[in-house]
């Protein structure tokens, strides 16, 4: 039977198992809005389009499937560009459909025309554009095998409006059959090998595992690596929730806001071992001096990430899942693994002593203010760590990566490298769409918040109790910070002189507010809204404002060299 | 350091601006570029020039690898490859100097492709050394209007004995 465009496009988004779609309608997808509204999947109408691929985003993230995005052509498109770059950044498998004026209009600068595959080459893994209503399905199920296998990202696929009215049999392909695209999954057998003996040969490893561990789903591949041959591990903020926050072998984050003992061992490692991690400037601080004693490891599924910043001694090119499970059936028997210990236990102690000497911590303010990290603490202590926790991007950000632990694969929502201020809140409505029973918190700054607030009329419509946790001292916390201590204190343009009231704001969008202004207020605001289940909450803590993150290695110094508290 | 590298891509719309764009987003510079058809119509060859050090190289070629669109990427070594640019060179004439210029025609094997009273424009092909070289005896007549293709590049056949 034949099917117009649009039905084609609804049939094969069935054909994928997609059950939910965020997007905003426009003239050029009229046709599909019109195919959508009485069919099985579900449809999130949010309030600007860089919220819907946010959503898409964290919905992706916390549950492992493609996020679909379906916007309007022009703006809508263009609106939906730094989603899709914050989702390039971390490998998030997504795939954003775009309306486009009519085949014949296209290039005439038509009303609500732009050049969205020109404008999104850079910032997906691929896109395209549908010429021939007979292509569609072709072109969907390929995007959807480029967004989910490989190194994973965004995929987008243009849609002109004529394409959508044309009309052709609808057959849906059983497999994406792209010659030119054929990602490397298992481990060279060799080099595993070698890995193997290096690792069996060194006093002092760590593992350094990043994002690449959750998009293979090898959490629990790698928590028994590291707990079989008792190694140091520490994770990216990518890669939180890789490996239990709670595991004794756990160094925290490593970085520029890593703990002193990540920093300290991977500094001084002689085995260090990056599992799905990209040596980004931000973990690595100056390059030069970055793990200098150590022979270095690394598995990615990405060539192009190996040997990029850092020399690498044993390159292997591979899903970490699968490299994980060769390397764990090639160890060796469980004396030779004692005996290993035994050489690797003095390390452990060391990287112990570390982690002791200086813990993460702050000093309560003179002022009697709060502090934001007590409000974190007091999160994953009421929540008992059982919530997904999204995050804005900044100060934020980094003491929820710091003072939350993440026990689970999929439970930390954060756009690590675009930095998208904003990302928070739409990510945060994603995983509660996926998650509706589940809490999910957004621990947000009073400015990222802002960035997308309007999103607070999505979960309002939708019933989802999102908790937003805002950090509120009145500035731009972390570029007050850099002023602070490479500015001379000169505060340019951070402070927030004019704010709303957050707390009327969410009653005016249909959702609850409360504040908080002292411990006894925290604990009364946190029990209140972990009670409502069927509204988003705002929490407003005020906290004290010239609170900073620490450790903190300034931009271009070695990561030993750290700012404590 | 300079190095040619040959790109076997999926012939599509589009995937010139694929390529290209790789290269400016990373900050990789392309000297020249040349691109068409293969044997098989579904298939265009690229070949690029490119100046940078070997790690530069290695990402270029990785990345190059990550596009959906590419095939294969091949790394021209000095020693494997047949190299050729062609030239269109017009070339201000006087009746004192014609036969001088005829002779440097003739001593790289150009060609005479079009004469007016005061010019004559030069068809060359060669490699970018033979090029560069006749540019620069060609200098002294003033040269009026100079294109350049690109280079193409092709792999000897391994000899056998």
């Amino acid at each position: 039977m034949k099917k117009n465009g649009a039905d084609i496009f609804v049939a094969s988004l069935l054909k994928e198992k997609v059950d939910t779609i965020f997007g905003f309608p426009g003239g050029a997808v009229l046709d599909i809005y019109d195919s959508i509204f009485e069919c099985k999947i579900k449809h999130i109408l949010v309030r600007h389009e860089q919220g819907a691929v946010h959503m898409a985003d964290g919905y992706a993230r916390a549950t492992g499937k493609p996020g679909v995005v379906l916007v309007t052509s022009g703006p809508g498109a263009t609106n939906a560009v730094t989603g899709l770059a914050t989702a390039y950044m971390d490998s998030i498998p997504m795939v954003c459909f775009t309306g486009q004026v009519p085949t014949a209009l296209i290039g005439n600068d038509a009303f609500q025309e732009a050049d969205i595959v020109g404008i999104t080459r850079p910032c997906t893994k691929h896109n395209y554009l549908v010429k021939d209503v007979k292509d569609l399905t072709k072109i969907i199920k390929e995007a959807f095998h480029i967004a989910t296998t490989g190194r994973p990202g965004p995929v987008l696929i243009d849609l002109p409006k004529d394409i959508l009215k044309a009309e052709t049999e609808f057959i849906y392909p059983d497999e994406a059959d792209i010659s030119s695209y054929q990602p490397t999954y298992k481990g060279h057998r060799g080099q595993v090998k070698k890995a193997v003996d290096l690792i069996l040969s060194s006093k002092k490893p760590v593992v350094y595992a990043g994002g690449g561990v959750l998009l293979s789903g090898a959490a629990t591949e790698l928590t028994k690596f590291s707990r079989k041959l008792g190694l140091p591990t520490t994770n990216t903020l990518m890669g939180l929730g890789g490996f239990p926050g709670t595991d004794p072998l756990f160094l925290g984050m490593l970085g520029m806001h890593g703990t002193y003992a990540a920093n300290m061992a991977v500094t001084n490692t002689d085995c260090l071992i990056a599992i799905g991690s990209r040596f980004d400037d931000r973990v690595t601080g100056k390059i030069d001096e970055f793990a200098p004693y150590a022979k270095i490891i690394h598995i990615d599924i990405d060539p192009t990430s190996i040997s990029k910043n850092v020399d690498v001694d044993i390159p292997i090119v591979g899903d970490v899942k699968h490299v994980l499970k060769e390397i764990l059936a090639k160890l060796p028997d469980a004396k030779a693994i004692k005996t290993y210990k035994k050489q690797t236990a003095e390390w452990r102690d060391t990287v112990n002593e570390w982690a002791e000497k200086h813990k993460l911590g702050y000093r309560e303010p003179k002022n009697g203010m709060l502090n934001p990290q007590y409000v974190i603490e007091r999160l994953y202590e009421h929540t008992k760590g059982d919530a997904i926790i999204a995050t804005e991007v900044g100060q934020n950000q980094m003491w929820a990566a710091q003072f939350f632990k993440y026990a689970k694969p999929r439970t930390f929502l954060s756009s690590g490298g675009l930095g998208t201020m904003g990302y928070g809140l739409p990510a945060a409505i994603g995983a509660q769409v996926a998650f509706p029973n589940k809490t999910v918190i957004n621990i947000a700054g009073d400015g990222s918040i802002q960035m997308n607030i309007q999103e607070m009329a999505t979960a309002v419509q939708y019933g989802l109790p999102v908790k937003i946790a805002i950090l509120n001292n009145r500035f731009l916390g972390m570029v007050r910070q850099w002023q602070e201590l490479f500015y001379d204190k000169r505060y340019s343009h951070t402070c927030m002189g004019a704010q709303p009231d957050f707390v009327k704001l969410a009653e005016a969008y249909g959702a609850v507010g409360y504040r908080a202004k002292t411990k006894e207020e925290v604990e009364e605001v946190i029990t209140a809204s972990l009670k409502i289940k069927d509204r988003p909450v705002i929490m407003d803590f005020t906290v004290n404002p010239m609170e900073g993150v620490y450790p903190m290695v300034p931009a271009g110094q070695p990561i030993n060299k750290m700012l404590l508290v | 350091m300079r190095h040619t590298i040959s790109i076997l891509v999926t012939n599509e719309f589009g995937v010139l601006s694929r390529v290209s764009g790789l290269f400016s987003g990373r900050g990789f510079n392309i000297e020249s570029l040349c691109v068409a058809e293969t044997t098989d119509p579904g298939i265009s060859c690229m070949t690029i020039v490119s100046i940078g050090e070997e790690r530069v190289l290695e990402q270029i070629t990785k990345q190059l690898h990550k596009l959906v669109n590419v095939i294969k990427v091949h790394e021209f070594t000095k020693e494997e490859r047949i190299e050729r640019e062609l030239a269109l060179i017009k070339v201000q004439v006087t009746a004192e100097n014609r036969a001088e210029l005829l002779s440097v025609v003739e001593i790289f094997k150009a060609k005479v492709v079009d004469v007016s009273p005061k010019s004559y424009t030069i068809e060359i092909t060669g490699d970018h050394d033979k090029i560069m070289a006749v540019l620069e005896l060609l200098r002294p007549f003033g040269i009026k209007e100079l294109v350049r293709t690109g280079s193409v590049a092709m792999a000897r056949s391994p000899k056998t004995k």
